[in-house]
């Protein structure tokens, strides 16, 4: 019997598969297009709203009057703050673990999978943590800095997770080529491992940040939504920030609020596309740079 | 094998017994003994150890005032009991309304988010150009950085309307299903990214064998890639459902705050993250029953994205092992 090749199968499967390719590559048409219309319908809305009034006023009772500034200032403290507590803290628990801990160790591993645990929970778990540890235990108050601190422990494992990332992808030739010439373990990673994963690092660290600028449950579970005027002067000042006015204005009937709500959510999320576009290119000059020196 | 000479066998034996700066001590102190290499490697350790802390941390709080609630309140009532009223007299404690709540937006999420997400992780391995790759992967993941509370803006005041108007004129305005579709959104780029990973790490080999084979790409990527990948798929499922149950300000503001039993997405309902943002965003005063109701649900919600993560991740490291 000789071999008698069914081309009316194969014309068949030939068209099934033409029709899958068609059908995902429409899916993804799909998505770009669910992405587009959320961030036209958004700025469309919120645009003619962001005014220089919007930018300077405190938030107020009248739509007309209400502004940001206090929750832009807040953000910026907030963040500031946040990223002053948790990037020293993730990345020196990232090169403990990636290069000074034993590979072996079941206790070092036990940590790395409690890290990507951590990094799973619910955000308004973190808020519940901050509420009972800072706001009450610590006695810190609805403060700045018991914000700070609560998302400081909410972005500490993704900071953490980036930055053994970034550690693991240097090949094994650079540690073994310091250690050859006599440097000791910590000269390895500071003058050999870091510069090298250091793009890698600070995209992690902004895409970290990037979600705590967002971030609103934790806050509100340590009671930052309140009425606050002023701009915060102090870190155990009140405050607000951005997202938490969004929150704020979209939970009123009022039309108006409406508006302003997607007046500071266009200005959220233009500060969000750029440090995203910041971390791509700095993703993309670490891969460059990986790929120079493999 | 070349037996090693005895003489030289002997001072290795003497230098790892007694240690190195002893045998060696003609050397200067060993380098990475030196103070600053042993406080620095105490410093970073200390680091690594604060993660460990903030589990136990948040496992201490929770359990704490959890205890104190369940010695007010038993157990089963709790996790039996089908009307959530604590605001009123008498307090109905039941919890089931909430969960109720969180699993239909949950899973309505992953029903949107699963074909979509997986699509796109097919097209982008398997037929997209890498130019076309490389475009594509980062628009996607915007959609995963958008804050959530912007999510429960667009339910709220596009997602709803559009809905009213076309398809179910007779929708609250508050509903699952608003809240449902967005969050199912905002996990696409989880899914697709997991699964990405996860048809990245088939070998080429097992491809190249089934093309030898004469099948069609069609049968290699349901018959060949799909199967061997579908570990990791599961996991990315798991994992975004878990990020669903957690998810927060998308459904307390398009979701609504009625706690019910309904299978209904058109009607208004309330999850357990949501319940928690009620009451802290009310005046309810310390030590009272309801104060201590956000421990419970708390630590109800944290046992099971825990127990979800953990799974994933478990599988994760499985499919990492097979083709690795």
């Amino acid at each position: 019997m000789t071999f008698r090749p069914d081309f009316q199968l194969y014309k068949k499967y030939y068209i099934y598969g033409t029709i899958f390719q068609f059908i995902t590559f429409i899916v993804n048409i799909i998505v770009l297009i669910i992405l587009a219309y959320l961030l036209y319908s958004i700025t469309y809305a919120g645009v003619p709203y962001i005014t220089k009034d919007f930018l300077q006023n405190p938030p107020s009772r009248f739509p007309e009057k209400a502004g940001l500034y206090p929750a832009l200032m807040g953000t910026v403290w907030l963040i500031g703050l946040t990223a002053l507590f948790s990037v020293a803290m993730g990345v020196f628990a990232a090169i403990y673990l990636e290069e000074y801990s034993s590979k072996k160790s079941k206790i070092i591993e036990l940590i790395k999978i409690n890290i990507q645990n951590l990094a799973g929970i619910p955000s308004i778990i973190y808020g519940i943590l901050g509420l009972t540890l800072f706001v009450r235990g610590l006695s810190l108050g609805r403060s700045l800095l018991a914000g700070a601190l609560t998302m400081s422990l909410l972005v500490l494992p993704t900071i953490t997770i980036a930055t053994q990332e970034a550690l693991r992808a240097i090949p094994d030739s650079f540690r073994f080529a310091g250690y050859g010439i006599g440097m000791t373990r910590w000269q390895v990673v500071r003058y050999q491992i870091l510069p090298l994963a250091m793009p890698g690092i600070l995209t992690g660290i902004i895409l970290a940040l990037s979600r705590a600028i967002g971030e609103t449950a934790p806050l509100i579970m340590i009671g930052a939504l309140t009425y606050v005027a002023i701009a915060p002067s102090s870190i155990l000042d009140s405050f607000t920030v951005i997202s938490i006015q969004i929150f704020n204005w979209t939970s009123l009937p009022q039309e108006g609020f409406h508006k302003l709500a997607a007046a500071a959510i266009v200005i959220l999320i233009a500060v969000l596309l750029i440090m995203n576009s910041l971390s791509i290119v700095l993703r993309i000059y670490f891969q460059r740079k990986l790929r120079k020196i493999q | 094998m070349e037996v090693m000479p005895t003489e030289q066998k002997k001072i290795l034996t003497q230098a790892i017994t007694e240690g190195r700066d002893k045998v060696f001590s003609r050397f200067g102190k060993a380098p990475s003994k030196s103070f600053s290499e042993v406080l620095i490697t105490w410093i970073l350790a200390f680091h690594g150890w604060i993660t460990v802390f903030v589990t136990l941390a948040i496992t201490y709080v929770l359990l704490k005032d959890g205890i104190i609630f369940f010695q007010k309140v038993s157990f089963l009532e709790f996790f039996t009991g089908t009307v959530w009223g604590p605001f009123g007299e008498p307090k109905q404690l039941g919890v089931l309304p909430l969960v109720n709540g969180t699993l239909i937006v949950a899973i309505g999420a992953i029903v949107i988010s699963v074909p979509l997400g997986l699509s796109v992780a097919i097209y982008l391995t398997q037929y997209a150009s890498r130019l076309l790759r490389e475009i594509l992967t980062p628009l996607i993941e915007i959609l995963g950085g958008i804050p959530t509370v912007v999510y429960g803006y667009f339910a709220l005041d596009f997602v709803t309307p559009l809905l009213k108007k076309y398809f179910f004129p007779e929708i609250d305005i508050f509903n699952a299903l608003s809240a449902s579709i967005v969050v199912g959104i905002s996990i696409i780029p989880l899914i697709a990214s997991l699964s990405i990973e996860a048809i990245r790490v088939i070998p080429q080999k097992i491809q190249s064998g089934a093309y030898a084979l004469g099948l069609t790409k069609f049968h290699v990527i349901t018959r060949v890639i799909l199967p061997a990948s579908l570990s990791g798929i599961t996991a990315s499922i798991i994992l975004a459902f878990s990020r669903a149950v957690g998810e927060t300000m998308a459904v307390v503001l398009a979701a609504g705050s009625s706690p019910k039993m309904t299978l209904n997405y058109l009607e208004s309902i309330q999850t357990m993250t949501a319940f928690i943002v009620q009451v802290s965003l009310g005046d309810t005063p310390y030590g009272s029953i309801e104060y201590y109701t956000i421990y419970a649900i708390g630590l109800t919600l944290f046992v099971i994205t825990f127990t979800f993560n953990w799974f994933a991740l478990q599988l994760v490291k499985k499919f990492r092992e097979v083709y690795v």
